[in-house]
C-alpha cells in the first residue's frame, strides 16, 4: 500500500503545481492591474507601487520570487488589506473556516450514514419514501438558499438562534451555517448510504451473519457497514468540495471571519494575492482529501488493499 | 432499438408520480415566468416610492411585495426565473454540443487521442472549479461572457465522460463494424448511428445538468459575481432578500422558494428520467 | 447414534406440510407465482444424518432456508417446522435468534463468498459464541481457536488473525463447519457443502463431517446434487423432484432398490446430479419441470419410461412402501 500512496502523491503534486504556474500567470497577464480601481494616480506614485509589490520585474522573476516565497509558506501582501500578509489573513481565518467545515462534515456522516441505512432496513415503507423525497430536496437546495429561510424560522420568527455574527468559541453563531452547509452533503451521503447498505445486505456473507442468530446491530455494525460506505468515500472528496464552496456563502451571509469571506471580498475587490492565495490553498486542500478518501477507501477493503 | 427504449421508458416516466409532478411544476413556472410581464403591469425597473418594502397584497398590485428600492416583486421574481432559465438551458446547449463532440470523438478514435482527452478531463476534474471561476471573474471583470464560458466549462465535463463511456460500449457492437465495413466515413457513422444510441444517458444528463448550472449561476450571482445590475437572476433576488429577512422576509421568500422548486423539479424528473431510461453512469 | 425405532423418539427436526411459493408483490402485474417447495414432510432425529438429494430447482435448499428463516421478504411460507418440538415457522426474529448459530446451524455452498471478507477469521468464529452464550472475548476467542484445531485447521492461531481470502478453499469450509459448531447444535444443516470444492478436498471435508457427528452427536442435514457424496455419511436419504418428495430410505436400500423411477436412474446412470452433466446422463432425457408451471399429474412423468395415462392425470401420493421408504409413484419399481 505504501506504494499505492507514493504513486498518488507523484501525481498529486505536478497537479498542483500546475494549478500554482497557471493561476499566477493568468493574474499576470489579465488585463488591468490591481490598482485600476483606485483614483488615478500620479505616475511616480504608481512606480513606487509597482516597485514595492515587486511588479516592476519581469513576469518570469515576479513567478520565481512567488514559488519562493511560497515555499516558505508566504503568499505575498494582500492588496486590499494594506497591512496585512495574505499568509496573515489565512491564519486569522482558518481556524474559523475549518471550525465549520469539519463540523459540517462531522454531522453529514454522523446523521447521513444512519438516516440512510434506517431507509435501506425499512425499504418500501412510508419511512423509506419520506427519506428519499426528503434527500432530493436537501441536494438540490443549496446553502445560500437554505440558510436565509433557517435564519427566518428560527432566528426572526423563533428567536431561537442568531442570524448572523460571530463569537469567538459561542457555539450558537455556528448551528444556522454548519446545518446549512451540511444539508448537501447530508443527503447525498444518506442516499449512498442506503444504495450502499441495500447492496450490501443482498450478499452471501450476510445470509451467514443472520444464520448466526446475531443481532442486527452486530450484523449492520461489524459485517454491513465497511463494503455499505464504500460509495460514501468516494462521496468524500466532491463532498468536502461542495463544503469548501458553500462556506463562502455562508461565511458572507452570516458573517463569520473565515477565509471564505476573504475570498469573496477579495473577489469583489479584485485583490489578486489573495484571490491567488486562496485558490492555491482551497486546491491543495482538495487534492489532500483525495489522497486521503483513497487510504479510506483501500482501508474499508482489505481485498484492494492486499490486490497492490 | 431506439424507439423502442423511448416509448419504454415515456410509459415508466408517466407512471413515476414524483417525476410527473415535477414535470408539471417545471411547465408551470416556466409559463408564469415567461407570461409574468403580461400578467404585471409594472415593469422590472419601475421604482414605485410610495410602496418602499411593502409586504405582499393584492390593493396596490404588488402581488409578491416590493424590495427595499420599490421594484415589484412579482415581476422582479419571474424575470429572475427566466434569467436563471435561459442562462440555464443556454450554457446547458453549449456545454451538450461540446461534451458530446468531444465524448464522440474519444470514445469512437480511442487510441492515443482518446487517451489524452481522458488525462486532459481527470486533471480539470480534480480542480476546484468554481474556484477558478472566481478566479476568472476577478481578472477578467464581471461580464456575461466570462460567467457564460466558466458556467460552460465547469458542467462540460461530466457529459464528456458518460458519453465516452456509452461511445465506447457501442462501438464494440456488431453493427457498427458493419457500418465501418460497408465504408461509412467516421463523421458519418458517428452521427447516423453512435448519437442516436447515446441520446437516452445524454438526455437524463442534461436534464441533471441544467439545475447545476441554474445553481452555480445562482451561487455566483448571489456573492456578487454573477449577473449584473439591472438584469437580475434569481442568486441576486436572493442574496437581496437574505439580508432583509428581519425586517422584510418576503424579498427572500418569493425567489428562494422559487429557486428552490426549480431546482428540486429539475432534479426529480432527472432522476425519474434516469429510472425510466434505466441508465447507469458507466463512468 | 440412536438406536431406539425412530417412531418412539422426538425428531430434532420435524418439518410437515411445508410450502414455499413467491409472489409478484408489486400492484397491477401478477406474474404466475413461483412455487419452490410445492409440499415436503420430513424429520430428522438425533443423531442421525440425513441427506436430501435432488437436481437444482428440486427446493432442496429452499427447504430448509425457510426453516431457519432466511428467504426474502417476499416468499410465501406455509406448513410447519418444529424444531426440538417448538414452531420456527412465525417466531418472532429475537426467539429466532436464540436457537439460529446456537443450537441449529447452517453450512453454505461457497465458503469464499459465505464468509465477511473484511473480519478476520477469529472474529468471525468467536462471536457466535460471546453473542449466545454470553462469554468474554478472550473465553470465546480461546473456543475459537479450539474448534479450529478440532476441525484441523493446520496453524490454528495464524489463521484465527488471518482474513478469509488468505485461506485455501478447503480452509474456509472448514472455517465454516467450525463455525456451524461453536455452540454445539443439536442440528448442522449443510447445503452442499463440497460442491465448490476440488475432489480431494471434498472427501477430506466428508470425512471431517463424518468424524463432527461422532465426537459431538449432533444431527446433520446433508444437502446435496450428488449421490455419491452422501452414499458414504448419510443413514437416510430423501430425494426430491420439482419441490416435492418422490422418495426416502435407508441409504442402503435406496441405492440398492430404488423404489421411485427417478432414483432409478439416477442410481443406475449417474450418482452425480450436477446440472452441468444432466443433459449428458444417457438414460434421462430433458428437464424438470419449472417452478411456474402449474402441476397436472406427476412432476417426472413427462421424462419417466414407466409414465401411464394415469401417471400424467393424477399426481402420485407419498405412499410408505415398508418400514423405512416411502415413494411417490403409481408404478413403483420392484425390489
Amino acid at each position: 500500500m505504501p506504494r499505492y500512496l507514493l504513486k498518488r502523491l507523484g501525481a498529486a503534486i505536478p497537479t498542483l503545481f500546475i494549478i500554482v504556474t497557471l493561476s499566477f500567470f493568468i493574474t499576470r497577464w489579465a488585463p488591468g492591474g490591481p490598482f485600476d480601481e483606485e483614483r488615478a494616480l500620479q505616475p511616480e506614485i504608481m512606480a513606487n507601487l509597482q516597485r514595492a509589490y515587486g511588479l516592476d520585474r519581469s513576469v518570469w522573476v515576479q513567478y520565481t520570487r512567488y514559488l519562493r516565497g511560497l515555499a516558505h509558506g508566504d503568499f505575498g501582501p494582500s492588496f486590499r488589506y494594506k497591512n496585512f500578509t495574505v499568509s496573515e489573513l489565512i491564519a486569522q481565518g482558518l481556524p474559523v473556516t475549518l471550525e465549520l467545515g469539519t463540523l459540517a462534515l462531522a454531522i453529514a456522516l454522523a446523521v447521513g450514514i444512519p438516516l440512510g441505512t434506517f431507509a435501506a432496513l425499512h425499504r418500501h415503507s412510508a419511512m423509506d419514501s419520506v427519506a428519499i423525497s426528503l434527500a432530493v430536496l436537501g441536494i438540490a437546495v443549496p446553502p445560500f438558499v437554505v440558510l436565509p429561510l433557517l435564519g427566518l424560522v428560527f432566528g426572526v420568527a423563533l428567536h431561537w438562534l442568531p442570524v448572523a455574527g460571530w463569537e469567538p468559541g459561542s457555539i450558537r453563531y455556528l448551528v444556522l451555517p454548519v446545518i446549512a452547509l451540511a444539508l448537501s452533503p447530508l443527503a447525498y451521503i444518506a442516499r449512498l448510504t442506503r444504495g450502499g447498505m441495500l447492496e450490501t445486505l443482498r450478499s452471501p456473507f450476510i445470509r451467514t451473519a443472520v444464520a448466526k442468530g446475531l443481532p442486527l446491530k452486530t450484523i449492520l455494525t461489524r459485517h454491513a457497514l465497511r463494503p455499505a460506505l464504500v460509495p460514501v468515500t468516494g462521496y468524500l472528496a466532491p463532498a468536502v468540495a461542495n463544503i469548501m464552496t458553500g462556506s463562502l456563502v455562508v461565511e458572507s451571509l452570516a458573517g463569520l471571519p473565515g477565509i471564505g469571506r476573504y475570498l469573496v471580498q477579495g473577489a469583489l475587490n479584485r485583490d489578486y494575492t489573495l484571490v491567488l492565495g486562496m485558490v492555491i490553498l482551497y486546491s491543495s486542500v482538495l487534492i489532500a482529501m483525495g489522497l486521503v478518501v483513497d487510504v479510506l477507501h483501500a482501508w474499508l477493503d482489505p481485498r484492494v488493499r492486499f490486490a497492490q | 432499438m431506439s424507439s423502442g427504449l423511448w416509448r419504454g421508458a415515456g410509459r415508466r416516466l408517466r407512471a413515476n408520480p414524483a417525476a410527473m409532478v415535477a414535470l408539471a411544476v417545471i411547465v408551470v413556472l416556466v409559463m408564469l415566468a415567461l407570461a409574468a410581464p403580461l400578467l404585471n403591469p409594472n415593469s422590472i425597473e419601475a421604482l414605485d416610492w410610495s410602496q418602499v418594502a411593502t409586504a405582499p397584497g393584492v390593493a396596490h398590485a404588488h402581488w409578491f411585495g416590493t424590495d427595499r428600492l420599490g421594484r415589484d416583486l412579482f415581476v422582479r421574481t419571474f424575470e429572475g426565473a427566466r434569467t436563471s432559465l435561459a442562462v440555464g438551458l443556454l450554457a446547458g446547449a453549449v456545454s451538450l454540443t461540446l461534451g458530446m463532440g468531444f465524448g464522440t470523438i474519444a470514445g469512437y478514435v480511442g487510441g492515443r487521442a482518446d487517451y489524452l482527452m481522458m488525462r486532459i478531463i481527470e486533471i480539470l476534474s480534480g480542480l476546484p472549479l468554481v474556484f477558478f471561476v472566481i478566479f476568472l471573474t476577478v481578472i477578467l471583470g464581471r461580464n456575461g461572457y466570462v460567467l457564460y464560458a466558466s458556467l460552460v466549462a465547469i458542467s462540460w465535463l461530466t457529459m464528456a465522460r458518460i458519453v465516452r463511456g456509452q461511445t465506447l460500449s457501442i462501438r464494440r457492437q456488431e453493427f457498427i463494424e458493419a457500418a465501418v465495413a460497408t465504408g461509412g466515413s467516421p463523421a458519418r457513422v458517428i452521427i447516423k448511428h453512435i448519437v442516436p444510441n447515446v441520446l437516452g444517458p445524454v438526455a437524463v444528463y442534461a436534464t441533471l445538468m441544467v439545475p447545476q448550472i441554474i445553481l452555480v449561476e445562482s451561487f455566483l450571482s448571489f456573492l456578487g459575481l454573477g449577473t449584473q445590475e439591472p438584469h437580475a437572476s434569481l442568486g441576486t433576488l436572493v442574496a437581496e432578500g437574505a439580508g432583509e429577512i428581519e425586517a422584510a422576509p418576503w424579498i427572500l421568500l418569493a425567489p428562494g422558494i422559487l429557486l428552490a422548486l426549480l431546482l428540486v423539479s429539475l432534479n426529480v424528473l432527472g432522476d425519474g428520467l434516469r429510472d425510466a431510461l434505466d441508465v447507469r453512469d458507466p463512468g | 447414534m440412536s438406536t431406539a425405532a425412530p417412531e418412539l423418539e422426538q425428531p430434532t427436526l420435524r418439518i410437515d406440510g411445508l410450502k414455499v411459493r413467491y409472489g409478484n408483490s408489486r400492484r397491477g402485474i401478477d406474474a404466475a407465482s413461483l412455487a419452490a417447495v410445492r409440499d415436503v414432510s420430513l424429520q430428522i432425529f438425533p443423531g442421525e444424518c440425513l441427506a436430501i438429494v435432488g437436481e437444482s430447482g428440486s427446493g432442496k435448499s429452499q427447504l430448509f432456508l425457510a426453516a431457519m428463516g432466511l428467504l426474502a421478504g417476499n416468499a410465501r411460507i406455509e406448513g410447519s417446522v418444529r424444531f426440538d418440538g417448538e414452531e420456527l415457522l412465525g417466531l418472532p426474529a429475537a426467539a429466532l435468534n436464540k436457537i439460529r448459530g446456537s443450537k441449529l446451524s447452517m453450512v453454505f455452498q461457497d465458503p469464499m463468498t459465505a464468509l465477511t471478507p473484511h473480519v478476520r477469521v477469529g472474529v468471525q468464529l468467536a462471536e457466535v459464541r460471546v453473542h449466545h452464550a454470553a462469554a468474554t472475548w478472550r473465553a470465546a476467542e480461546r473456543s475459537a481457536l479450539d474448534m479450529l484445531e478440532r476441525v484441523r485447521v493446520p496453524d490454528a492461531p495464524r489463521r484465527m488473525r488471518e482474513y478469509p481470502h488468505e485461506l485455501s478453499g478447503g480452509m474456509r469450509q472448514r472455517v465454516m463447519i467450525a463455525m456451524s459448531l461453536m455452540c454445539d447444535p443439536r442440528l448442522v444443516i449443510a447445503d452442499e457443502p463440497t460442491s465448490a470444492l476440488d475432489v480431494t478436498v471434498q472427501a477430506q471435508i466428508l470425512g471431517l463431517l463424518r468424524d463432527v457427528r461422532a465426537q459431538f452427536g449432533t444431527s446433520i442435514a446433508l444437502i446435496s446434487h450428488d449421490l455419491g457424496v452422501v452414499a458414504g455419511i448419510a443413514e437416510r436419504i430423501v430425494v426430491m423432484y420439482a419441490g416435492r418428495v418422490v422418495e426416502t430410505g435407508t441409504t442402503r436400500q435406496l441405492l440398492r432398490a430404488p423404489r421411485h423411477p427417478y432414483t432409478g436412474l439416477l442410481t443406475r446412470c449417474a450418482p452425480n446430479l450436477h446440472a452441468a452433466r444432466l443433459d449428458r446422463m444417457p438414460c434421462l432425457e430433458g428437464q424438470p419441470p419449472s417452478p411456474t408451471e402449474p402441476e397436472i399429474g406427476c412432476a417426472f412423468a413427462p421424462r419417466c419410461p414407466r409414465a401411464s395415462g394415469l401417471c400424467r392425470e393424477q399426481r402420485p401420493p407419498l405412499r410408505r412402501i415398508d418400514e423405512h421408504s416411502e415413494a411417490a409413484c403409481h408404478h413403483p419399481l420392484a425390489p
